[in-house]
């Protein structure tokens, strides 16, 4: 089963405990991991269901190809990284 | 004569009081975080702020203890965008439907109780009924042919910034938008008006500069005891109107400058209007280095500098659209500055205290 991890930098607004999720693409395994903390998703993708401009997933340890469908394959010891872009942190 | 001030800024939110004779920061929220938006809610004694987080978007919080807790709300949203509609801004950049700031948040009427209207870029204009707990889209606006002229002032996509809600009439709502005009509802936004006949663009070719649908009024406010009278600050000068946005009229020999973002208007007087003028367009500094506010007191006709207590060479400060702000009765007035200055004035603009010289750029100044 896929692990997801967040960045600690989220955890100053909200918890985003890692967990394991089910999950065959990385939409599937974020779309599990927001049933159970829905107060997160939209921290990492916004009103259209695309990854936020200055957030960054790794599949392991590469960032992912898809940005909008969030379409790359996981297999289940994927571990999944949803990190801070580099970008986006100037305000 | 109010006692509380509330301070968005790039890097928080600071709460200010009236201590003896003076003013002090008495409490900062969200240090760190960029805070677009502050605004209390008289009719319940609530506090919202709005937080622009590069990472991970835009957030809501609401306070109904002064502060002391803060609850995150869900923050507006647009609604799926269908995928055969391709969405445009007027000069046919893409504008995807994702709110990227919020940019106006004002209580509804009073007879209201928990109606909020909130104002964002990329124009979309939300409403909520239950004090902020959940968002309804306008629609209505939103599908306006016109609004498909509109484009970004500043911005990389055009804005609502400006939400006026009638005095008399709680569905008389007056939207002002940057590049958009200025757009009316009487019906409680079922549907709307662009309302900016007699503002002038130079940022656009000779036969548009009179298009009701792009200008750029940087910042419209209503007289709460005549509400036919709003003034807008515009990009290209300080407009006027006395019948409720039907027309407006361009003032004129406004030294030092007609270019500024902020404007406020007495509460019963609307005669009676304050500015805080800078260099146009993109240089955007006070003229000569001299901070200064400007005030008319007869509509227009003639408009007086004010400069007591205010920094006279080599200030840079530049004040934004929703950091000026004036009391109930108005008599005492505040505004901050980019370089994170914050100045009140306890008799109409005549003279000014500086409270703070280095906070964080100033976002919003309210009283509360």
């Amino acid at each position: 089963m896929p692990r997801i991890v967040f960045t600690p930098n989220v955890q100053r607004h909200l918890a985003c405990p890692p967990a394991h999720v089910d999950g065959d693409t990385v939409r599937a395994a974020l779309d599990a991991y927001f049933r159970a903390h829905p107060r997160s998703r939209s921290y990492v993708l916004d009103e259209q269901d695309a990854l936020r401009p200055h957030m960054v997933i790794f599949v392991d340890n590469e960032p992912i190809n898809d940005r909008v469908k969030l379409s790359d394959a996981l297999r289940p010891s994927s571990e999944l990284f949803v990190m801070q872009a580099l970008s986006g942190g100037s305000r | 004569m109010p006692t509380t001030l509330h301070i968005a800024t790039r890097k928080g939110v600071f709460q200010v009081t009236r201590q003896g004779a003076s003013w002090k920061i008495a409490s900062a929220h969200f240090l760190g975080d960029n805070m677009s938006i502050v605004t209390p809610d008289p009719r319940d004694g609530s506090l919202h702020v709005a937080l622009d987080l590069g990472h991970f978007g835009v957030k809501l919080h609401r306070s109904r203890d002064d502060g002391a807790t803060w609850e995150e709300r869900p923050a507006p949203a647009f609604p799926k965008q269908p995928d055969d509609i391709v969405s445009v801004d007027g000069f046919g950049k893409p504008l995807p439907w994702k709110v990227t700031k919020i940019w106006a948040l004002e209580p509804g009427h009073a007879s209201e109780p928990g109606v909020l209207w909130c104002g964002t870029i990329p124009g979309g204009l939300f409403h909520s009924t239950d004090g902020g707990d959940s968002w309804n889209f306008v629609q209505s606006l939103w599908d306006h042919p016109l609004r498909k002229n509109w484009f970004g002032g500043g911005a990389d996509l055009p804005g609502i910034h400006s939400i006026c809600v009638h005095p008399a009439n709680p569905k008389h709502i007056t939207v002002g938008v940057s590049c958009g005009g200025v757009w009316v509802t009487r019906d409680g936004g079922a549907t709307w008006d662009c309302q900016a006949d007699g503002m002038r663009a130079e940022f656009m070719p000779p036969e548009r500069m009179g298009d009701p649908s792009i200008q750029d009024p940087h910042r419209v406010v209503q007289c709460r005891g005549n509400p036919d009278h709003l003034w807008a600050q515009h990009h290209n000068g300080i407009f006027r109107t006395t019948d409720c946005a039907k027309s407006w009229h361009e003032l004129t020999n406004v030294l030092p400058s007609p270019f500024g973002f902020a404007v406020a208007v007495h509460p019963a007087d609307p005669l009676t209007a304050w500015f805080i003028p800078a260099i146009k367009d993109e240089r955007r500094i006070p003229v000569d280095g001299k901070l200064v506010v400007t005030r008319t007191r007869d509509g227009g006709k003639s408009v007086e500098t004010l400069r007591a207590g205010l920094p006279q060479e080599h200030a840079y400060d530049i004040v934004y659209r929703h950091a000026l702000d004036i009391d109930a009765v108005g008599t005492t007035l505040a505004f901050g500055s980019t370089t994170g200055s914050l100045y009140v004035s306890e008799n109409q603009g005549d003279d000014w205290q500086c409270v703070a010289e280095h906070l964080p750029p100033i976002h919003g100044v309210r009283f509360g």
